[in-house]
């Protein structure tokens, strides 16, 4: 049988009518199209493998996922930020409908209103959540957010530190750094019993619970930083927000999170979206894109990208942020997942992740050599400090088909931080349970 | 009349009522399940939440609604959508399936190497097609989006200058042609902007270029082809202008999808170039997102790439040790730090890691020669119709200026275009040409679909020759008309409220 010649299935031109398109634009050949370019450097050798059929890459794709030691598989006990929970079906084809999943940014409001109002709806969302009085559409993720939350502190402030609790995820500390850094802030650390802040600090960031799963005093952190003249920004877990006490309510300026726990999939690290809410008094300083309530014409209400001259587009090298294209879609999801749930059902969710945890927490810590070294309330996480090398307990665990905690040595000896969400049966605990009994 | 309007309006009112007026108490959406674990005790109530206010509404009834708020949308996959530099191309849906693999979809970010194999080898094999594309020496797939990009860009250059103790340079050239992101990721990284004007064929202008090569020079931001959709004559005089003055070059490729497999950014002297994912490689844009921004770098840079990275280890750890995995993820030895709280948007990386295995490189350049093609078709069949401010061959986009006939601005002919069924162009942008109305067509139309939309665009300039006014109020039959803008910024109303 003879080789069929490669034809994309996604280019509807034909040799028909590229020959005819040629003729009405006077060249020859599509190649001289290309004739600005640099005659030296056009059409160099290009080594990528030849065209796949569908049949065949699904295969080698499905194998390459099966190498994966996954959570759709296997019992998994790690957090550290990103959580499993169970979304509910109807999510992923209501939200991936075609004029949701590709459509763009709405700058055509009279044919993007389907956008406009679940992005408004997202922002109502995670705002009631937070109990915060404004939420923007939304940010890359958690940790950009919380960098965002630092540099808007400053813009507010017109100060130059920042003090990060040490308690916060360090893969966050390190996006702090990274975006503050350049414009000659200076960031510090401080512990969670801190009680007086460096001169001229803009904020202290925060995270609640905190990396290690445990619950901090918020409000009075609140006041620390107020005593001092500085913001608290605080990044939250959205699912604890269910049952903790919200940071609206705890003084906080600027609440960020993670949105990925509103039911979106791990998915090796994105796509996420990152939740951005303040105070009122500081609309004006947010960054990111904005969706507000209008009407049309005839009087109809209608939704509309609005204080758009804080972004990029319009006030380039002085606008907020620099962000543009970020991650409606993910929180169109989370704005599903968030609705389905409901006043009820997100804190029986989040009140399930804390009976497990603290079933699993309470007999870990009731085997012999193992304790649990933070004093303390927690929601979901926790560290255990186990008889062996946390790495040596992961692997163990891994062997008897269980995906272990992140290992937090670096902190507590042979400390491994757990997570125990809605989604682990008792069974699987007792799983755990079993394993780690057997490691001395 | 007047009474079958009302009743319409009451209707489509109704059907978009927000989640909060919707619920009622009692109703939910989800079946969740019951504890299996023994009664733990709560914490101290002073510690819980209190008057938590969250909709409740049933899965059928989120389903109505939100199914009917996405068909108010304009979408690649129902209408036709040149929004210039946007890339709307088809979004093939084997990527979407790719990604929803459980193998992939529950994989977790902070698992051990040797478990997460099959993701990172997903990632060092993009990476390595991202190189092969534009002619570097490393890629990090940190970025979540191009404008991150851009800043993970810019921080790499910076890191360069100073560990070289040249901290003195921080002028960022842009040209004036460049999107807003550019001069925005420059500032945010502590660069102050030179803006560069364009020349009268739409390149950059050489000897406003050579005024600012100084030692303050940092580097310059340029994006090839540019926003006119031109390819940009000077680009290796400019590289070379730069770099001798002692700056570094950025290339934004957000317009890669005219470029692929016919030049390399790497070889035309840039040092730093990023990829929007969500552009060129067909990964959906989602409504504004989510994206993805990769970087690639030359030598020079690369130790300083935004990480982690995925790399492949040869020598795997002696022996007796327990031999470390094939396929890892690590900061450069340099590197500007994390941006994100992960290695990148992984779901948005293997689709376009799919995509781009699936077409290989036959369909790396019947993406760039289609996309080309129809944009010249385009500039050829409306050249009559509008002003063509730089009249020469295009790139993968066509910019024209709609102020020819009275009452025919940019906006008014984007407004119109959506009564026909077609997404407007990008309009009032780039900022050089008036009454700008840029479009790019993409590969993945037809020319019966371009032959449509070219008689769109001349009906619609029949309609403003015959009355000058017409236009003014378009958009007509759009699921609501234009909307006040005026009124949104002057009083926000952000978030659904109680009313009283």
């Amino acid at each position: 049988m003879p080789e069929s010649p490669f034809v994309s299935p996604y280019i509807p031109n034909t040799d028909d009518d590229r020959a005819s398109m040629l003729a009405t634009i006077g060249v020859g050949s599509v190649e001289e199209l290309f004739d600005d370019i640099p005659a030296e450097h056009r059409h160099p050798h290009l080594d990528i493998p030849a065209p796949r059929s569908e049949m065949d890459l699904r295969r080698e794709l499905e194998a390459l996922a099966e190498r994966n030691f996954h959570a759709g598989a296997h019992p998994s006990f790690l957090g550290a930020g990103v959580y499993h929970h169970y979304c509910p079906a109807v999510v992923s084809p209501l939200v991936t409908r075609g004029e949701f999943l590709t459509s763009y940014t709405p700058y055509q409001p009279e044919v993007s209103q389907g956008t406009l109002q679940g992005t408004y709806e997202f922002q109502t969302l995670t705002a009631q959540l937070f109990g915060m009085e404004v939420s923007n559409a939304g940010m890359y993720d958690g940790a950009s957010s919380l960098a965002e939350a630092a540099l808007m502190a400053c813009r507010i402030t017109g100060r130059a530190k920042v003090a990060v609790v040490d308690t916060v995820n360090p893969h966050y500390a390190e996006v702090v750094r990274a975006y503050t850094g350049p414009q000659q802030i200076e960031v510090y650390a401080i512990a969670p019993d801190a009680t007086e802040l460096e001169p001229e600090t803009a904020c202290v960031l925060s995270q609640y619970p905190n990396f290690f799963g445990y619950v901090e005093d918020v409000a009075a952190r609140s006041e620390l930083a107020h005593r001092a003249g500085a913001l608290h920004c605080v990044s939250c877990d959205p699912m604890a927000m269910a049952m903790f006490r919200a940071p609206g309510e705890c003084g906080v300026d600027i609440a960020t999170g993670e949105g990925q726990a509103l039911g979106v999939p791990p998915s090796f690290g994105g796509p996420y979206v990152g939740i951005f809410t303040c105070r009122q008094e500081y609309l004006r300083q947010l960054p990111g894109r904005l969706v507000g309530r209008t009407v049309d014409t005839e009087g109809r209400t209608g939704y509309v990208l609005t204080l758009q001259p804080r972004e990029q587009h319009i006030r380039r090298e002085h606008a907020t942020s620099n962000i543009c294209t970020s991650t409606a879609l993910i929180g169109l999801w989370a704005a599903a997942y968030t609705a389905l749930m409901g006043k009820h059902g997100l804190p029986h969710v989040a009140g399930l992740c804390y009976q497990k945890a603290h079933y699993a927490a309470g007999r870990i810590a009731e085997l012999p050599g193992y304790r649990l070294p933070i004093e303390g309330t927690f929601f979901q996480e926790f560290v255990v400090s186990c008889p062996k090398p946390a790495e040596e307990v992961s692997i163990t665990l891994e062997e008897a088909g269980i995906i272990g905690g992140l290992d937090v040595s670096d902190r507590f000896e042979n400390g491994m931080l757990l997570c125990v969400t809605e989604v682990n049966t008792k069974d699987e605990i007792d799983g755990l349970l079993n394993v780690l009994a057997g490691i001395k | 009349m007047a009474a079958r309007n009302a009743t319409l309006t009451a209707e489509a009112h109704d059907r978009r009522r927000l989640l909060m007026e919707r619920s009622r108490p009692g109703r939910t959406g989800a079946s969740l399940p019951a504890s299996d674990v023994p009664e733990q005790p709560l914490p101290d109530a002073s510690l819980l939440r209190d008057g938590l206010e969250l909709p409740e509404v049933t899965e059928g009834e989120v389903v109505r609604y939100f199914t009917h708020l996405s068909q108010l949308n304009f979408s690649v996959d129902t209408h036709f959508y040149p929004l210039g530099s946007c890339t709307m191309k088809y979004n093939p849906r084997f990527n979407e399936a790719m990604a929803a693999v459980p193998g992939f979809a529950s994989a977790h970010p902070a698992q051990p190497e040797r478990q997460v194999q099959g993701a990172i080898e997903v990632m060092y094999r993009l990476q390595e097609y991202l190189r092969e594309i534009t002619g570097m020496a490393a890629a990090s797939l940190a970025p979540l989006a191009g404008a991150q990009g851009e800043l993970a860009g810019v921080l790499t250059i910076r890191a360069a200058l100073d560990e070289r103790g040249e901290g003195r340079r921080r002028k960022m050239l842009i040209p004036d042609t460049a999107h807003g992101t550019n001069p925005a990721s420059a500032a945010m990284a502590g660069f102050y902007v030179v803006s560069i004007p364009s020349n009268a064929e739409g390149n950059i202008d050489l000897d406003a270029l050579r005024k600012e090569a100084d030692g303050e020079l940092a580097g310059i931001m340029l994006t090839q082809p540019s926003t006119l959709g031109l390819f940009d004559r000077n680009a290796i005089e400019m590289c070379r202008i730069v770099h001798e003055a002692g700056g570094f070059v950025y290339g934004d490729g957000a317009n890669m999808n005219a470029l692929l497999g016919r030049v390399k950014l790497g070889h035309l002297g840039f040092d730093v170039v990023h990829l929007n994912l969500h552009k060129t490689f067909s990964t959906p844009h989602g409504g504004g997102g989510p994206g993805a921004g990769p970087i690639c770098t030359n030598e020079t840079l690369s130790p300083f790439l935004p990480g982690p990275v995925a790399i492949r280890r040869t020598l795997r750890g002696a022996q007796g040790e327990r031999e470390a995995p094939m396929y890892g993820l690590e900061l450069p030895p340099k590197s500007i730090g994390r941006i994100g709280g992960s290695a990148g948007n992984f779901g948005v990386l293997l689709r376009a890691f799919t995509y781009i295995s699936l077409l290989g490189g036959q369909g790396m350049l019947d993406i760039s020669g289609n996309a080309v093609l129809n944009a010249n078709y385009l500039l050829v069949m409306l050249r009559e119709l509008y002003d063509l401010p730089f009249d020469r061959r295009v790139m993968h986009e066509v910019v024209f200026s709609a102020k020819k006939r009275p009452g025919a601005n940019a906006l008014n002919v984007s407004k119109r275009l959506l009564d026909h069924g077609f997404h407007a162009p990008t309009m009032y942008f780039p900022l050089v040409v008036a009454e700008a109305l840029m479009i790019e067509p993409t590969e993945t139309e037809s020319k019966e679909t371009l032959d449509a939309f070219i008689e769109a665009l001349t009906d619609i300039d029949a309609e403003a020759a015959r009355d000058e006014t017409f236009l003014a109020n378009a958009p007509f039959d759009t699921p609501v008309s234009r909307l006040d803008e005026t009124a949104a910024a002057r009083h926000p109303q952000l978030r659904w409220r109680r009313e009283g």
